[in-house]
């Protein structure tokens, strides 16, 4: 157990899996030699296991993420990396028409075992095309699975059991958690899909976020527990499957529950979760479900702006305190 | 380049079969028990009967929304066939995709998809599968002239031949998407010559020459199992029939489909006439194959008719090859 990034986390559970199978490869632009990624994620990776298995694209998203889905299904377990989750707009119709529907529409002939990587949110000014959270899109599509992890030590068995999995997973990062530090297991191991992870154990409010919105709320917990009030916080790690029960669980605990996530509020993936609350455990609830999200506008450029935009503690704790 | 006897009978068949098979679809349409819309292979079956020849069984094919001759001619199961495009239980995609999705994965295709010019990633991924995996397989991807006006053609095409993948890229130019003139969509003479662009060696024949398609594939499997690259076929070739059940083809000027429908120009005629003048068929052994199709056909149908609908509930079935 060493603490490591949540990058070198990554790292090595992409290199731990690559040795322990030949089918997997990378696939994407810039991954390779030159750059080793964007967010530097696959450096080093090429000189280890060569470039035809860290495979630099040209900028073609549409066919990276299709030439992924027919690699799929004839044999090998290729990890795709778009460089940005906005990117994936050029994607969609290899991931939500293709990849996702192929083993329903063929009647279980062919399933597509392909893990697709991709980052997402804003905190670095960069801007509409490379800050948004687009997670929810890929909820509202049925046959892909949406890994979501937050933590160090959830990443790498996270993209493990993506690997792993028949099915596409939709790999979601985020910019500001790379950097992150935790204690990780320096040995093979899995978390499997649909198991939600308890941060924080509290008694008076859950709060249930994805991201670096999972950090800020750890942060706010702290602050608040000087004040008295209690915070459970809960990471669902997937989206895709969902854990409803540990949440479930948690609200009938505390009776009340704030979401908070970096998308815009309409659509939301927080607003699905709302439903779900109030359709298991509305008699459990004390007080309305609170949602934190960024405005329902593009993410915005100047560091006021984006400041504004992305939700931060203050909000987070004006939420909380608003219904205990 | 001289085709041996065995080669022409087994094109002259194949062209058969696919005919005869897609008339049956059209039988069963008129009888009111084809749910949905159909896009028939009427017209082009030299196409997909040329190409198919030239291939073994291990060999892979990408098909369109037009699909029910290319799975046909790659060795399909007709029963499936049949009854997944009557929306059976016994169907190849258990009634689950229909005419736009008829798959038989365990006959070499890979999918047939309802979203034009989606299949070209696909077969690049496939293509690139058979490279990594060091076997000696080719992938075929059919598309049509309206494939070529998407983005999809030149990410694909471009990514086929820096990575020199053994693919080859029919095109079956039948001079309409939908009711779109191909003259009003594409500046050039022939869509072939856009593959110069991309350094893809590429050759114009005669679609409704079941030999001339042959003759071409034949070459370009040769250069795609030597790991010389792709080659992109255009098969200049007509629809007998609209673009869909319902379309009665009013837009095409009367002088075009004259020639294009003439008996000259028919399929199974040119191929008959090859073969019989080559000394590879005599009109008794030719009617004696015919006789078999016909037999064949007529069994498919009495089974797709015969069998189940699929229950209600299994539309919750096979969203996924794992565990949710």
């Amino acid at each position: 157990m060493a603490e490591i990034t949540y990058r070198e986390a990554l790292k090595e559970g992409l290199r731990e899996e690559m040795q322990r199978d030949e089918r997997v490869f990378i696939m994407g632009e810039d991954v390779g030699l030159n750059w080793g990624g964007a967010f530097k994620v696959t450096k080093g990776l090429a000189e280890e296991f060569g470039e035809a298995r860290v495979r630099d694209t040209p900028i073609s998203e549409n066919t990276i993420a299709g030439a992924a889905v027919g690699a799929a299904i004839t044999g090998l377990i290729p990890v795709v990396e778009i460089m940005f989750g906005d990117l994936i707009t050029l994607s969609m119709d290899q991931v939500c028409n293709q990849a996702a529907k192929m083993h329903y529409m063929f009647g279980g002939q062919t399933s597509v075992p392909l893990v697709l990587r991709s980052v997402f949110g804003g905190g670095k000014n960069l801007a509409s095309h490379h800050s948004q959270s687009l997670e929810s899109w890929f909820m509202h599509t049925p046959g892909l699975k949406i890994a979501v992890p937050a933590f160090a030590s959830d990443v790498k068995g996270l993209i493990k059991t993506a690997i792993r999995d028949p099915d596409p997973v939709m790999f979601f990062e985020h910019k500001l958690v790379y950097d992150k530090k935790e204690e990780v297991p320096d040995e093979d191991y899995t978390i499997p899909f649909g198991q939600a992870k308890v941060r924080r154990e509290g008694a008076d409010v859950t709060v249930w976020g994805t991201f670096f919105m999972l950090h800020k709320a750890l942060e706010v917990a702290e602050e608040l527990e000087k004040e008295g009030i209690s915070v459970e916080v809960i990471d669902p790690r997937t989206l895709a499957p969902l854990d409803t029960k540990t949440l479930i669980e948690s609200v009938k605990k505390t009776g009340r529950l704030v979401l908070v996530t970096e998308e815009t509020k309409t659509g939301a993936t927080t607003a699905e979760i709302a439903a779900i609350v109030q359709e298991e455990a509305f008699d459990w609830l004390d007080a309305p479900i609170k949602r934190v999200n960024a405005p329902d506008t593009p993410v915005p450029f100047s560091p006021p702006l984006e400041q504004y935009f992305i939700p931060n503690n203050k909000r987070i704790a004006r939420a909380i305190r608003d219904i205990v | 380049m001289a085709v041996d006897k065995k080669t022409l009978k087994e094109l002259y068949a194949r062209t058969l079969k696919v005919r005869r098979f897609e008339e049956k679809v059209w039988d069963l349409f008129g009888e009111n028990i084809v749910p949905g819309t159909l896009h028939l292979y009427l017209g082009q079956e030299a196409v997909a009967a040329g190409v198919t020849v030239a291939l073994e069984k291990t060999d892979w094919i990408q098909s369109t929304h037009r699909g029910h001759g290319h799975v046909i001619a790659k060795g399909a199961d007709m029963n499936a066939a049949l009854a997944e495009l009557l929306g059976k239980s016994t169907g190849s995609c258990k009634g689950k995709g229909g005419s736009m999705h008829i798959t038989q994965f365990d006959a070499g295709v890979l999918g047939a998809t309802g979203v034009v010019a989606s299949g070209l990633p696909i077969a690049v991924g496939a293509a690139l599968s058979c490279q990594m995996r060091g076997t000696k397989d080719v992938v075929a991807c059919f598309f049509g002239d309206g494939a070529s006006n998407n983005g999809t053609f030149g990410e694909s095409l471009n990514m086929s031949a820096i990575w020199k993948l053994p693919l080859i890229w029919v095109v079956e130019n039948n001079l309409y998407a939908m009711g779109t003139p191909i003259k009003m969509t594409c500046p050039s003479a022939t869509i072939a010559q856009r593959a110069d662009g991309y350094c893809i060696p590429n050759v114009v024949v005669d679609g409704n020459n079941a030999q001339e398609v042959y003759e071409a594939t034949v070459e370009a499997v040769k250069r795609a199992r030597s790991g010389e690259g792709p080659t992109l076929i255009e098969c200049q070739t007509y629809r007998m029939r609209g673009h869909s059940r319902f379309d009665p083809a009013k837009y095409r000027p009367e002088d075009e489909a004259k020639h294009w429908l003439s008996e000259e120009r028919d399929a199974v005629r040119i191929i008959r006439e090859i073969a019989i003048k080559q000394g590879a068929l005599t009109e008794t052994e030719a009617e004696k194959i015919e006789a078999k199709i016909t037999k064949d056909v007529e069994k498919a149908s009495e089974f797709a008719k015969k069998s189940e609908f699929p229950k209600p509930e299994e539309t919750l079935d096979d969203v996924f090859a794992g565990v949710l």
